[in-house]
């Protein structure tokens, strides 16, 4: 209508512009909103008013549409106390930058070698990495946790420590998937005019395919953040320490024991990293999204 | 030039072995990184959950084969069989919202010109929040006294639920958090797809008198077909392992009504200390996950995209 000339899709331009389409239109264009709206953000709103109602506010019945005793922080300082939520978010912090240094450094020389480099048996290596997206990742839970207790050969126990997150989350074969895609598709000439220059392979990597993959580099380093800081189950098994604990698990653990408007307010500043990080990067978001059901 | 060039190639002919040699020296320096990473998390594992289920071990004495006995003592358990039938129940009852929903949205989403950012933003906004925290949001919105549904429910006269706390309700209620978490992607996945549809296609079929369902039927859904097919697979693998809704809303209860193959696995090994019994019951959910993921695969191989 307003806009410039759109594809044309399943509804016809004519049949829209009529009286009645335009009615049909509009109408199904406010139900999706309030649809939508009512799902989706309504919850939402509703955790976040709720956390500033006071406790006997929240238990009223009929509950109020809207904290009607002003704003109450009470809330949001009392979940920060009682959950020690400094130390949580700055665990789950460490757990997420951690995994995204290992998920870069690891997986883009791996999707490099097996792109560019091509050695003996790269194939069958290759092969071995993207098999592992066929295992659904519950299945290997136990398995896993037990490997993680003592790890083979140099028996060493990672329970309660970073590397427990860090290591398999570098294990990724939907990263090496994304990434040798994309560097299959950079032009050989222009990695082999720099080797001609005598350009090693890691200056090679470093000044040449990196700078022209950030699209892609963007898509999995998000991807990785956001995995580590919305995971759970893993988290809950590796690191049962409550000084070591992840925001999720800890809201868990202590949800039984807090007062429904500071678990609230705890529910709230969980949620607020992701929402923030979807804010910044939707796009990237969106297209890594549909790039993943591609795969194959 | 050319002349040039091919001589400097043989004068390099010795070298070329050492260049082939250097190449793979390299490259497997570039990999060992990653090759240690998935010896440790994901090869051996996947090796280890076939001992895991065959053996008895208290990881104090060393490791005993035991044959089928950790399956036989799984088969044995009550909670088995409402494991299975549970597990199949919610995903068949998350198809129901979960795959047609997304569908139709995306449907509708596509023929939308205003606040198009808007919904699809806000679609996706709970598949951001971390699982955890949308759990238990719905845990309260359950709670039957103060919860928000009961509530809503009750400023309708409608008489109240007792959601999580009611064999008849409890899966069902499961189903709704875990649809509510998950129903974004599929919706900006499906969207992405009617995207690439030509529109001439549309055109067509209305010349041939195709009115809006006829090309629905004979455009839309033939052009998504892949798509949709690899979706329901996918949704399929993913809503079998449920795991996180059982665990933190109900337990597996009320009396087994919400027990989960996964969440029965979990109890095995951290409730009960049994990680043969545990490791059985991961073995069986992988096969019948299998015969899911070797048909996506043999579905994906077919996209030509």
């Amino acid at each position: 209508m307003q806009n410039a000339p759109r594809v044309r899709t399943l509804v016809s331009p004519h049949r829209l512009n009529s009286r009645r389409g335009r009615i049909v239109y509009w109408s199904v264009l406010v139900f999706m909103l309030v649809t939508f709206t009512l799902v989706f953000v309504f919850p939402l709103y509703w955790m976040v008013t709720g956390a500033l109602k006071s406790p006997e506010e929240l238990s009223q019945i009929p509950p109020t549409p809207f904290p009607t005793g002003g704003f109450n922080w009470d809330a949001y300082a009392e979940a920060w106390d009682l959950l020690d939520l400094g130390t949580l978010l700055k665990n789950t912090v460490l757990y997420a930058v951690g995994a995204w240094l290992f998920t870069m450094a690891v997986d883009v020389t791996a999707a490099y070698a097996l792109s560019k480099l091509r050695p003996v048996f790269g194939g069958a290596i290759l092969g071995g990495m993207l098999a592992t997206l066929m295992i659904p990742p519950m299945v290997l839970l136990l398995p896993t946790y037990v490997t993680v207790l003592d790890l083979p050969i140099l028996h060493v126990n990672l329970l309660n420590t970073p590397w427990a997150i860090w290591l398999p989350a570098a294990a990724n074969g939907f990263n090496i998937f994304l990434l040798k895609r994309f560097f299959d598709s950079i032009p050989r000439e222009l990695l082999e005019a720099a080797e001609m220059d005598g350009a090693s392979p890691v200056r090679v990597l470093w000044s040449i395919v990196l700078p022209i993959s950030r699209p892609i580099l963007g898509v999995v380093s998000i991807f990785t953040v956001i995995n580590v800081w919305r995971d759970f189950v893993w988290p809950l098994l590796v690191l049962p320490d409550t000084e070591k604990m992840t925001v999720s698990v800890a809201i868990n653990s202590l949800s039984q024991t807090m007062p429904q408007n500071a678990l609230t307010a705890a529910l709230v500043i969980a949620s607020l990293p992701t929402i923030i990080v979807f804010f910044l990067f939707q796009r990237h978001i969106m297209a890594g999204l549909t790039a993943g059901s591609l795969k194959g | 030039m050319n002349v040039v060039a091919i001589g400097a190639g043989r004068r390099r002919a010795p070298t070329a072995r050492g260049r082939f040699v250097r190449r793979n020296l390299t490259a497997y320096g570039f990999l060992c990184g990653a090759l240690i990473c998935f010896a440790f998390f994901s090869w051996y594992p996947m090796i280890r959950e076939v001992f895991l289920s065959f053996q008895k071990n208290n990881f104090v004495s060393a490791p005993k084969w035991v044959g089928f006995d950790n399956f036989r003592a799984v088969f044995a358990d009550s909670a088995f069989w409402p494991a299975w039938i549970n597990t199949a129940e919610f995903t068949l009852l998350a198809l129901v919202i979960g795959y047609v929903v997304p569908f139709a949205s995306a449907v509708v989403l596509n023929e939308l010109r205003h606040a198009r950012a808007y919904l699809r933003f806000v679609v996706y906004l709970p598949v951001m929040l971390p699982p955890a925290v949308s759990v238990l949001l719905f845990k309260w919105f359950y709670d039957p006294g103060q919860g928000l549904f009961n509530q809503i429910l009750a400023f309708f006269h409608l008489p109240a639920l007792s959601w999580l706390d009611s064999g008849s309700t409890a899966l069902v209620s499961l189903v709704i958090v875990s649809t509510w978490m998950n129903l974004g992607s599929g919706t900006l996945i499906y969207l992405a797809a009617l995207q690439t549809i030509p529109g001439e296609l549309y055109e067509a079929a209305e010349l041939d008198g195709a009115g809006i369902v006829k090309r629905l039927r004979h455009v839309t859904i033939p052009q998504t077909k892949l798509i949709l097919f690899v979706m329901l697979l996918l949704q399929i693998i993913a809503t079998m392992q449920v795991f996180i809704e059982p665990f933190m809303l109900t337990g597996g209860g009320p009396e087994n009504a919400t027990v989960t193959v996964a969440y029965l696995m979990y109890q095995y090994a951290f409730n009960f200390g049994n990680f043969g019994g545990g490791g059985a019951l991961g073995l069986m959910l992988m096969i019948v996950l299998m015969v899911f993921s070797v048909a996506y695969l043999r579905v994906a191989r077919e996209d030509p995209r």
